[in-house]
């Protein structure tokens, strides 16, 4: 009945991942990257949100439908910024719909 | 379904308490069905938490792209100090939730209390900074509304440019009144922080309960089931600042 | 044999008497009934507003109100009936009394997270009648922005306050549905033998626990601009207006799927038990409720094409408003196809689901003009969409209801209510229906728009012919208060199974027992099985 047991050592080291990335993400900010600041902000971001869910929250561990529930919150939250982000990436790019020039 | 045929009397004859598990609700046949009730139960609303912190994303990465000087210039205005450190308090407190799990899990009541009251302390401290920070935004007159100033030291206000970027359909407006905008960024700022902050105080309050039971020495291996959905949720919260503490903190930093 | 059928000796709602012993119930059958009122007295709320509405527009001019005043009756009607009865409605009193039984448990997975999910919704309630005792909201239920956020100077805050708080009801519910139809399954139940109505159930809860979210924060985001003068809507402080309509149509275009997708539950339910005979195309059916509630996240933005989202996104949202038709229409092919060669009968339960077929259908082709974008140009904000989504809302969400409500109400109480009453009832409740919503398909497609109190003189004799519809329909929906009350003490017994149908709900007594079940039922067959001998059992043969 019992669930996954993790060692200690997986946790401190996922811990001292955690620590290293928010090292380089706050070293790379003062860094001029141009454009790719912001991709890399998010990127490292990704990776530790992955470090956390993976194995701290267990999910690496844990069955099927909890990873299916991880999938779909992320599919429904891309869904809503891809899909809001299409109207406001495509503005002005073809005429106006009649009736509202 | 018309060929169901009731079957299946799982207790047994007379309904004895001894027969399962003290924490057994009776709705379920099983202690592992209650598990699995509870874990999907958790992890549901957290998927609920995820589309409730999106939209908010999604209105703070529409604004970035739009007024990025003055995100840029009001992140700058955010202590990186302080927001780096609060990420390790955060991210030290998840260390300790994992290890508080671990130790329910294998009914070591005495380290179960300790790294959730380390926990909790950790997130008392993630608080109590966020309190010096809001302070001082105070003090700034950075909080958005009646009293809101940007500074002239930041940055000096175009007032005449304010009304030609007032169109929110035209994409990326230049420069723009920082007065304005700024605030936007604050707006923000403030709102996303603030249900963060709230939810951390929120998970200190249940993690305080946990901790009262564990004391109690309600947990051990065949039953720790609060312990981790408690950490789940914490280690949610941590997530979300994950995300929020280069968003807001790290715009642009090399100038 | 039937003359001498007698309640059960104990039941659920004898099962502990007093205050006390409802407030305070961890029976999700209990809930559900106490659900049953408090929507029912929302109805009847939501239905007092939409006769002002329909008195007001009897005649050309705005005479019986201001404008103001007329503009807080058809926002408090939506307030009210979006948020306070259809998105309740049949999960929070069918889905909650039913999909236990229904799967063979003895509860659902959260007891008490159900009884604080009631709760929640009527303190979402408390919000809104305070709102509307400090003089109502005007800004339309869709509330939106900066006139919601800003510039309305009514009971803005109270009123998305008692949305916001509904909301999480929702969610809770959602959630413990999801919990319950994967985990507490009796043995032999897989997802496969479900009765329709739990598939219909799982997918509103999807998007219940995705959508409801969204809009929760978007309340926090106009709460927090109106009441701290926070600027993230606001154009004259660097917002963007079309935001809020982007995160608002996120989660209100699913909800309207969260408010028909029960009902087309109860359809396949109602259909093979009145036709006795097994779904056509179950697994299809199945999977058309979650394509619905997955597709319907995808199209939203086609409540905005003339807000000023750009031109091409237009094209990609109204192309994917199609694509959600199609589910729908399977199912409607698969109830036809049920209904084909089957033994139909025309009890009061299967006569909603008859107008259930036509209004569902006419609702949805309707539907299909409006996610066309050249011809929403010209429908939109018309009556044309007035017309459309309450045929959706009302001649599918609300007959699927109460279809549902009369096929069941024998296993809810145990007595049969009068089968004459409640014909003459579902049949003025039609005509009634269509007397008002009809017309205004003609009205808005002549570009009467809606949300005003006044309108040119050439519209009135449609108008009025609408607000005689709506007293009909009016009437036809207090009745069954009346007959359903009386059917308590005076109603035939009804037994277990009175309509000779199929599923673990019926195999129990009726009322059911707190716990259900005395032993854990075990599944064999499939489901909609149609056999000689369940009819014996029913004396229908």
């Amino acid at each position: 009945m019992s669930g996954h047991v993790s060692p200690k050592s997986v946790y401190y080291s996922i811990f001292g991942a955690l620590m290293v990335f928010t090292g380089i993400t706050v070293a790379a900010a003062f860094v001029n990257l141009g454009a790719l600041n912001f991709p890399v902000a998010l990127a490292i971001a990704i990776i530790k949100a992955t470090l956390v869910v993976l194995f701290f929250m267990h999910v690496k561990y844990s069955s099927r439908l909890t990873k299916l529930v991880v999938a779909t919150s992320l599919f429904f939250l891309l869904i809503l910024l891809a899909e809001t982000f299409m109207d406001y990436a495509t503005r002005g790019m073809a005429p106006p719909l009649p009736m509202l020039q | 379904m018309s060929n169901a045929v009731a079957h299946a009397d799982v207790h047994g004859g007379a309904h004895g308490h001894a027969a399962h598990h003290p924490k057994l609700q009776h709705h379920f046949e099983t202690m592992e069905q209650q598990k699995e009730a509870s874990t999907l139960g958790m992890w549901v609303f957290l998927l609920t938490e995820v589309l409730f912190f999106g939209g908010l994303f999604f209105a703070y990465m529409l604004y970035r792209i739009w007024y990025f000087d003055a995100f840029a210039e009001a992140s700058r205005s955010l202590g990186i100090g302080l927001g780096a450190f609060n990420t390790a308090v955060l991210i030290g407190s998840s260390l300790t939730m994992a290890l508080a799990v671990r130790a329910a899990q294998t009914s070591e009541r005495k380290a179960t209390v300790t790294w959730l009251i380390l926990t909790i302390v950790l997130g008392c401290v993630f608080l109590g900074v966020k309190v010096v920070e809001y302070a001082d935004k105070f003090e700034h007159h950075h909080v958005p509304g009646a009293h809101y100033i940007w500074a002239a030291e930041h940055a000096p206000g175009e007032g005449s440019a304010g009304a030609a970027a007032s169109e929110a359909e035209h994409a990326a407006p230049a420069g723009g009144d920082l007065q304005r905008l700024t605030q936007i960024f604050f707006s923000l700022y403030f709102t996303m922080t603030g249900l963060h902050a709230l939810h951390m105080i929120v998970g200190v309050g249940i993690m305080g309960v946990i901790t009262w039971m564990a004391y109690k020495g309600r947990f051990d291996s065949s039953y720790y089931t609060p312990v981790e959905m408690a950490g789940l949720y914490w280690h949610f919260v941590d997530l979300v600042w994950i995300f929020l503490f280069p968003l807001l903190y790290l715009v642009e930093r090399h100038t | 044999m039937l003359d001498t059928l007698k309640l059960p000796e104990r039941h659920y709602l004898n099962n502990g008497h007093g205050l006390k012993s409802w407030l305070l119930t961890k029976d999700h059958k209990r809930i559900a009934i106490m659900y049953l009122i408090s929507i029912s007295v929302m109805f009847l709320l939501g239905g007092l507003f939409a006769g002002g509405v329909r008195l007001e527009l009897m005649t050309p001019q705005g005479d019986l109100f201001l404008a103001d005043t007329y503009n807080k009756y058809f926002t408090m009607h939506g307030v009210v009936m979006v948020f306070f009865f259809l998105i309740p409605s049949t999960p929070a009193v069918l889905g909650n009394f039913l999909i236990p039984p229904m799967i063979g448990a003895k509860d659902l997975a959260f007891p008490r997270i159900n009884l604080l999910s009631l709760y929640i919704y009527w303190l979402g309630a408390a919000f809104f009648f305070y709102a509307l005792f400090s003089g109502g909201v005007d800004t339309g239920w869709t509330f939106y922005t900066p006139f919601s956020s800003f510039a309305s100077n009514t009971n803005v805050i109270p009123t998305a306050l008692g949305a916001f708080i509904s909301g999480f009801s929702s969610i809770l519910t959602g959630l413990n549905f999801i919990v319950t139809i994967h985990r507490m399954r009796a043995p032999g139940l897989t997802w496969f033998r479900l009765p329709l109505f739990v598939w219909a159930h799982y997918a509103t809860s999807l998007i219940q626990v995705l959508g409801t979210p969204v809009v929760a924060i978007t309340i926090i985001m106009v709460f927090v601009e109106r009441a701290f003068g926070f600027g993230i809507f606001d154009p004259s402080r660097g917002g963007d207006p079309v935001l809020f309509q982007h995160l608002f149509w996120f989660y209100s275009h699913p909800a309207v799927y969260i408010m028909i997708l029960p009902a087309l539950g109860v359809m396949s339910e109602l259909v093979s038990t009145f036709s006795r005979k097994t779904i056509f195309g179950y697994s299809f059916v199945a999977f058309s409720s979650l394509a619905i509630a997955v597709f319907g996240f995808i199209v939203w933005a086609h409540h905005m094409f003339v807000a000023g989202i750009s031109t091409y996104s237009a094209l990609v949202f109204s192309f994917l408003s199609f694509s959600v038709a199609i589910p729908s229409a399977v199912k409607v092919f698969n109830w036809s196809a049920t209904l084909y060669k089957g033994s139909i009968s025309f009890e009061t339960p299967m006569l909603y689901a008859y107008g259930f077929f036509g209004l569902f259908l006419i609702g949805g082709l309707t539907g299909l003009f409006l996610a066309t974008l050249g011809t929403d140009i010209h429908l939109h904000d018309t009556y044309f969409v007035v017309a459309h989504f309450h045929y959706i809302m009302v001649g599918g969400a609300i007959m699927g209801y109460l279809g549902g409500l009369h096929f069941w109400w024998p296993k809810l109480v145990g007595r049969m209510y009068s089968e004459f009453a409640s014909r003459i009832s579902a049949i003025l409740v039609f005509v009634g229906f269509n007397l008002t919503f009809f017309p205004q398909f003609v009205l808005g497609y002549m570009g009467m728009p809606r949300r005003y109190h006044a309108y040119p003189d050439e519209f009135q004799v449609l108008n009025v012919m609408s607000s005689a519809g709506a007293g009909v329909l009016g009437i036809g929906y207090m009745l069954p208060v009346i007959y359903f009350l009386w059917s308590l003490k005076r109603g035939e017994v009804a037994g277990p199974n009175p309509w000779g149908a199929s599923g673990l709900e019926w195999q129990t007594q009726s009322p059911p027992l707190t716990e259900n079940f005395t032993e854990q039922p075990v599944v064999h067959g499939e489901p909609y099985e149609y056999t000689p001998h369940v009819a014996r059992e029913a004396n229908l043969v």
